[in-house]
């Protein structure tokens, strides 16, 4: 009877280990994209807090430049994909969901846009922020995390 | 050598190069480019509290917090060994104006005289650190993206709900760095 269930709890410990293993070997893509994004992020210098005070003030193109060609470079990928109905590496066939407007797009842009210039950095930039150094941007990120938790619990009171 | 590698790289390299991030993450496995709902997958991992908004199967978006913790990493790999922030070239006129508020030393990703630590408890600090967090935060969620789920995934995909989005955003940012930072700055 011991036997058997200390023979079950090893094999519920293998199989809870191989799962783990096995979306760690899934995500590991996904994590070396993030990487490169991350390598991407100081590189352009859009992890700068002076950057993107110099965007808001039009001081400087360069934040321009960057959000103009990366979206013609996005337009042209997603034009391609879909002119030649490319899947994903699995096999998949692509599909990209529509974004579906709601007046919260103006309400809560509005709002982020106040916290990008205050902060000088989007959801990207703060992780990029804290991996560079700037270990009190965790703060900063944590209150990002209270915001979407209170965004949630207010959500059917709020206009949209 | 090391010393050409290091150099930050002009908008035309690094802005075409975040653009293929969409396709990228599309042929990897079907993913949008977005990084505000990492935020809420965190929320619905660590404390989702009975709220509807937090209860769904987070562990099926998993693939989007492996991807921020890169950035993290990558962040940190470029910011040790392969970037020299002396070669940053900023407008002169937004110094002058930063020098005024005390705000001298550029040569960082945020103004260390503003953001740190002991600032957290200050009024200024609270407001750039704590406050400005809670509002990237509530807004990208109200507003269904951030920068890179809206500005570039969907322009990118001819979304018009995301230009309205985008628009909002800029505005957003306008009024506040031209009128409301500086008056901040200057507590």
């Amino acid at each position: 009877m011991m036997e058997n269930t200390v023979a079950y709890n090893t094999k519920e410990t293998t199989r809870n280990a191989t799962q783990a293993t096995s979306t760690v070997v899934i995500n590991l893509k996904f994590l070396l994209a993030g990487i490169f994004f991350g390598f991407l992020l100081i590189k352009s210098e859009v992890i700068s807090w002076f950057r993107i005070q110099e965007m808001f003030r039009f001081q400087s193109f360069h934040m321009f430049g960057i959000i103009g060609s990366a979206i013609m470079v996005g337009m042209i990928s997603i034009f391609l994909i879909k002119k030649f109905n490319l899947k994903t590496i699995n096999g998949e066939p692509i599909a990209i969901a529509p974004k579906k407007f709601n007046k919260g797009m103006i309400y809560g842009g509005l709002l982020f846009g106040f916290g990008w210039a205050i902060t000088g950095a989007c959801p990207g930039p703060l992780f990029a922020q804290i991996g560079s150094g700037a270990t009190v941007v965790m703060i900063t990120l944590l209150s990002a995390i209270a915001g979407t938790w209170t965004y949630g619990r207010f959500r059917e009171k709020l206009p949209h | 050598m090391l010393e050409i590698i290091k150099q930050p790289w002009p908008w035309y390299v690094s802005g075409p190069l975040i653009g293929l991030m969409v396709p990228l993450l599309l042929l990897l496995g079907n993913k949008a480019f977005g990084i505000s709902s990492s935020l809420r997958h965190v929320c619905a991992a660590c404390f989702p509290a009975n709220i509807p908004f937090f209860k769904y199967n987070w562990k099926q978006e998993v693939w989007n917090l492996f991807f921020v913790a890169g950035i993290a990493i990558g962040a940190f790999i470029t910011w040790q060994w392969l970037f020299d922030y002396n070669s940053i070239h900023l407008n002169p006129k937004l110094l002058n104006e930063l020098n005024s508020y005390g705000i001298t030393d550029y040569k960082q990703v945020v103004p260390h005289e503003l953001v740190n630590w002991q600032s957290l408890f200050t009024l200024k600090g609270f407001l750039c650190i704590i406050a400005g967090g809670f509002l990237i935060g509530f807004g990208t969620r109200y507003a269904g993206g951030c920068t890179s789920g809206h500005a570039i995934s969907g322009l990118s995909n001819l979304q018009w709900p995301s230009l309205v989005a985008t628009i909002s955003f800029m505005t957003g940012g306008f009024v506040v760095a031209n009128f409301i930072l500086p008056v901040i700055l200057k507590i």
